[in-house]
């Protein structure tokens, strides 16, 4: 059906570029009609109404005006801000991945309501871990999230990568096909697409230790509301958000600037 | 064959390189110079040639100068405990117009965004820690005033903990409702951080 010439759909802002005097070039993504460019004119202002709605990773309602080459922003109205996690840089941070995620995964046009929906959820979630974190921040990790906000960003990596048909395996050996063992020494794939049991050892292009399989089967098979406080280590952390960026970085052509930014 | 003189034409494009500026407008610029008398075109071209040569960065708050330091820093009238950092050269006009600020400033070349690739070591924020660290003390308090939107409070995020460990006061430009507006066109953000504000009326 094609775009009639004057629309509403709420959208989150998920990229925005300074254009001519006082514009703004916008990518927005919408459930109905997937990640579209729209121009916001005269958004830079201070006295823009546009201007709030407009900002980075905000929840708002648009009307748009389709044009020849972009959409032109007419009306939006603010209905989510997520500013406890502006606060805080480590979910700030977080929340430009989710976004350039999406920016990165979707075509323009295309609707994928579901990854449009985990976003938001992902959102919400570091939202009120940042809330709660801002509140009595962890005083041996003062840039860190809690176990919860961590725990949100790798059920987002894992849920997209589902959405998007690149489900990681984790209980066979992507090689020989026979169920994986509870043992130290697997390995993970990105290319394959998995991990690999010892005798495939030869596949293994990271080590994927005992821990590491577990928290990451424990996340891509549980619901998030029946998912656990999970109090881990460093270094297991670090191993669970490697494999899933290879994973990600692989699916996604390139690797995540904004989770660079945060190592 | 050429139809136009090759001096207007390669005018023409070099003004089409310009931001904002598309082929028509380029056009309509340079055949209004072509009718100007020739000593105000000379004037423009001397101005953008001297702009070139004699603008400098200062080395002190990285604004845009003739002189290092720039004219605020080497000036003992103002208020070198108070810095006011900002993202770009226009936000100093910006601030200097209000004419209300007797601070220094601290330029940051732009803002962090790491979507676009723009990490701390493209600004000059190991610069300004360092600026607060050698001054022994002198500076009091630094003003975060990076744009109120999601990359201008990250940079602001980013920047605070360097800078708290050095016992200076850090602050943030107040938000709220622009002058002369009505109340009801104002968006909800921008409402709940001015209540959020308010002060006592001494009216």
């Amino acid at each position: 059906m094609p775009t009639p010439h004057v629309y509403k759909s709420e959208a989150l802002v998920l990229r925005h570029i300074n254009f001519g005097e006082a514009d703004r070039i916008l990518t927005l993504v919408t459930p109905q009609h997937g990640k579209i460019s729209a121009i916001a004119k005269g958004s830079r202002k201070v006295t823009s109404k546009l201007a709030s709605a407009v900002d980075l990773v905000t929840r708002a309602q648009f009307v748009l005006a389709t044009g020849r080459e972009l959409d032109v922003v007419t009306q939006a109205v603010v209905q989510e801000r997520f500013d406890h996690l502006r606060e805080s840089l480590w979910h700030a941070t977080a929340g430009y991945t989710v976004a350039e995620a999406l920016d990165r995964a979707l075509a323009e046009r295309e609707p994928h309501p579901d990854i449009y929906v985990l976003a938001l959820d992902t959102l919400r979630r570091l939202d009120a871990d940042a809330d709660a974190w801002l509140a009595d921040p962890t005083p041996q990790n003062p840039a860190g999230p809690t176990s919860r906000g961590w725990a949100a960003m790798r059920f987002f990596d894992l849920v997209l990568l589902d959405l998007l048909g690149y489900r990681p395996a984790f209980h066979t050996c992507v090689s020989c096909e026979n169920p994986l063992q509870a043992v130290e020494d697997n390995g993970f794939n990105a290319e394959l697409g998995g991990a690999v049991c010892p005798s495939c050892s030869r596949y293994a292009q990271r080590r994927l230790p005992l821990l590491t399989l577990k928290v990451l089967r424990l996340v891509q098979t549980t619901e998030w509301h029946a998912l656990p406080v999970m109090r881990l280590d460093q270094r297991t952390r670090d191993d669970v958000e490697g494999v899933l960026q290879s994973i990600l970085s692989l699916n996604l052509e390139r690797s995540l600037k904004s989770w660079n930014l945060l190592h | 064959m050429q139809t136009t003189a090759a001096a207007v034409t390669a005018l023409i494009e070099e003004f089409a390189k310009l931001p904002g500026i598309g082929p028509k407008t380029a056009q309509r610029l340079t055949f209004f110079l072509l009718r100007s008398p020739a000593d105000q075109t000379r004037r423009l071209a001397d101005a953008i040639i001297r702009m070139k040569e004699q603008v400098i960065t200062c080395s002190t708050c990285f604004n845009i100068t003739e002189t290092d330091p720039c004219p605020i820093c080497a000036s003992p009238q103002r208020d070198h405990g108070l810095i006011c950092v900002v993202e770009e050269p226009l936000d100093v006009l910006a601030i200097e117009k209000t004419d209300t600020f007797r601070g220094v400033y601290h330029v940051l070349n732009g803002a962090l965004s790491p979507m676009e690739g723009i990490g701390p070591k493209d600004l000059r924020i190991a610069e300004l820690v360092a600026r607060v660290q050698h001054s022994s003390g002198e500076v009091r308090e630094v003003i975060l005033a990076t744009n109120p939107n999601y990359e201008g409070d990250y940079t602001a995020a980013y920047i605070a903990p360097l800078l708290r460990p050095l016992n200076v006061t850090l602050t943030r430009l107040a938000r709220g409702l622009p002058l002369g507006g009505d109340l009801e066109y104002a968006d909800e953000g921008t409402l709940s951080r001015a209540l959020e504000g308010r002060r006592a009326f001494e009216g």
